[in-house]
């Protein structure tokens, strides 16, 4: 572009043709958008990995601000936590002697599936192999439910794996860069698990509509089901292993089954990726190192 | 080099960066994870916030190229489909570029009206495109929501930026 000291004559001539310039970037970059957006619909290679490369520069920066919320989100819990000590305690109380019940019949329980385990010479399921990383940034807002976390290939975490968090299911990986992974919300409009209800051992699909409680689809059979009833994964097309807890019934409308999913996410600070070996739909990934100690219970 | 060099120097230099750089630093506000439920589905767009207050105040330290780039990044983390925000913003820093010389200089109440217009306005045209580009009516209310957090809080982003403008920017041309 001209400079602004140049002689009369040529800021004479300059000034239409500044002006014909920007209106030409001024198009050019409203095109370049639309193109973009296009590419991006498509999941051109290009796009996505550049996206990725964006999202890599800027995770170890969101990491360092998401600190700060996070401390303050304790500080909210430390506050809440003294006003609610008492009903709490009382809560805790009742619960504690219904659990002790529980204990004992799953004793017996473990007891009775290893005798007939041992008759049946079952193979074992497969324990994942686990990552876990800190959720840095709570995106896209109404339009798209997704988090990003703070581990990517190189911590061989691969698009199609569960992410848990809190003992319950979180979604799963849907793009993955060289140090951060976007995963998509059980919330999101375009998620879909396939579930057990425990209660009618009936499969169904869970449904996420960009509310805070996703729906079930595709019942299979008309038998009733109530609040509270529990939700679990069924491992159904191999995108997600069996048994990861979802979350419990919260409302039977007619018509819609909404669900209260376990994990609250608001308070996802951290989540674990898990990797059981599925192949599912996508390619076979590679796997994580396997790793000493216990295995992570899929339900806590 | 005495010191009046030096700070002139400086002024430079922070003129150069501090714009883009506060528009950055509010976007990623606006994806940090915040630990209130439902925050995170209306969070407020702090981004635009600081594009309409650069793009009035001082547009000539604020390019198109820039705020289209600074677009592209809010996009990649968000999630939405490339282009979605550089389009948004762009159409945005043209049209106030348009009509800055008639809120320039005038009472706060004008300028926050008129930032009024534009949030309404971005978030439907985001609203729209992502309802496009994802192929379902997406969480109108969340977005209603979304809105009117943006308007009530541009009077916090702007008590800041008016701070940056200040300590490292100044006044520049009406």
């Amino acid at each position: 572009m001209a400079s602004r000291g140049g002689n009369l004559s040529i800021v004479g001539l300059a000034v239409p043709l500044r002006v014909w310039v920007q209106r030409f970037a001024f198009l050019a970059l409203v095109a370049l958008a639309f193109a973009l957006m296009l590419l991006s619909k498509a999941e051109t290679a290009a796009v996505e990995r550049a996206r990725l490369a964006i999202v890599d520069d800027f995770v170890p920066v969101l990491y360092a601000l998401s600190r700060p919320a996070q401390s303050a989100g304790e500080a909210i819990d430390a506050v809440e936590n003294l006003f609610l000590t008492y009903a709490d305690n009382a809560r805790l109380r009742r619960e504690n002697a219904e659990l002790a019940r529980w204990v004992d019949l799953a004793l017996q329980l473990e007891l009775e599936n290893a005798t007939l385990r041992a008759q049946l010479s079952h193979v074992p399921d497969n324990t994942p192999n686990m990552v876990s990383a800190r959720v840095v940034a709570d995106a896209g807002g109404a339009f798209f439910h997704s988090v990003l976390v703070n581990a990517g290939k190189r911590d061989f975490v691969r698009r199609g794996q569960a992410v848990v968090a809190q003992g319950g299911l979180v979604g799963r990986v849907v793009a993955v860069g060289e140090r951060s992974a976007r995963i998509l919300l059980l919330t999101d409009i375009n998620s879909r698990v396939p579930v057990i209800v425990l209660s009618t051992g009936d499969r169904a699909v869970l449904a996420g509509d960009n509310t805070r409680q996703p729906k079930l689809l595709y019942l299979t059979s008309t038998a009733p089901i109530s609040p509270g009833d529990r939700i679990v994964t069924s491992g159904d097309g191999g995108l997600f292993p069996r048994g990861l807890v979802v979350g419990a019934v919260a409302d039977v409308a007619e018509g819609r089954i909404s669900v209260e999913p376990l994990v609250n996410f608001a308070r996802l600070d951290e989540a674990m990726v898990l990797d059981y070996g599925l192949d599912g739909v996508l390619p076979p990934p590679e796997r994580m190192p396997a790793r000493d100690g216990p295995s992570p219970a899929p339900s806590k | 080099m005495n010191p009046g060099e030096i700070a002139a120097q400086f002024e430079r230099l922070s003129r150069g960066i501090v714009p883009a750089a506060s528009v950055l630093m509010l976007a990623l506000l606006s994806v940090l994870p915040m630990p209130v439920a439902g925050l995170a589905t209306v969070m407020p767009a702090f981004g635009l916030m600081a594009i309409y207050y650069w793009v009035v105040l001082r547009p000539d330290l604020l390019p198109r190229v820039v705020v289209f780039a600074l677009g592209l990044v809010v996009d990649a983390l968000s999630g939405l489909p490339f282009g979605v925000h550089a389009l948004v913003y762009l159409l945005v820093h043209a049209a106030m570029l348009d009509q800055r010389r008639f809120i320039a200089g005038r009472p706060f109440w004008l300028f926050w009206s008129c930032f009024a217009m534009v949030a309404v306005a971005a978030q439907a045209g985001t609203w729209v495109i992502a309802s496009l580009l994802r192929g379902a009516v997406l969480a109108p209310l969340a977005t209603l929501a979304t809105t009117c957090l943006t308007i009530a809080a541009f009077p916090l982003a702007t008590f800041v930026l008016v701070r940056l403008q200040r300590a490292l920017v100044g006044a520049g041309r009406r």
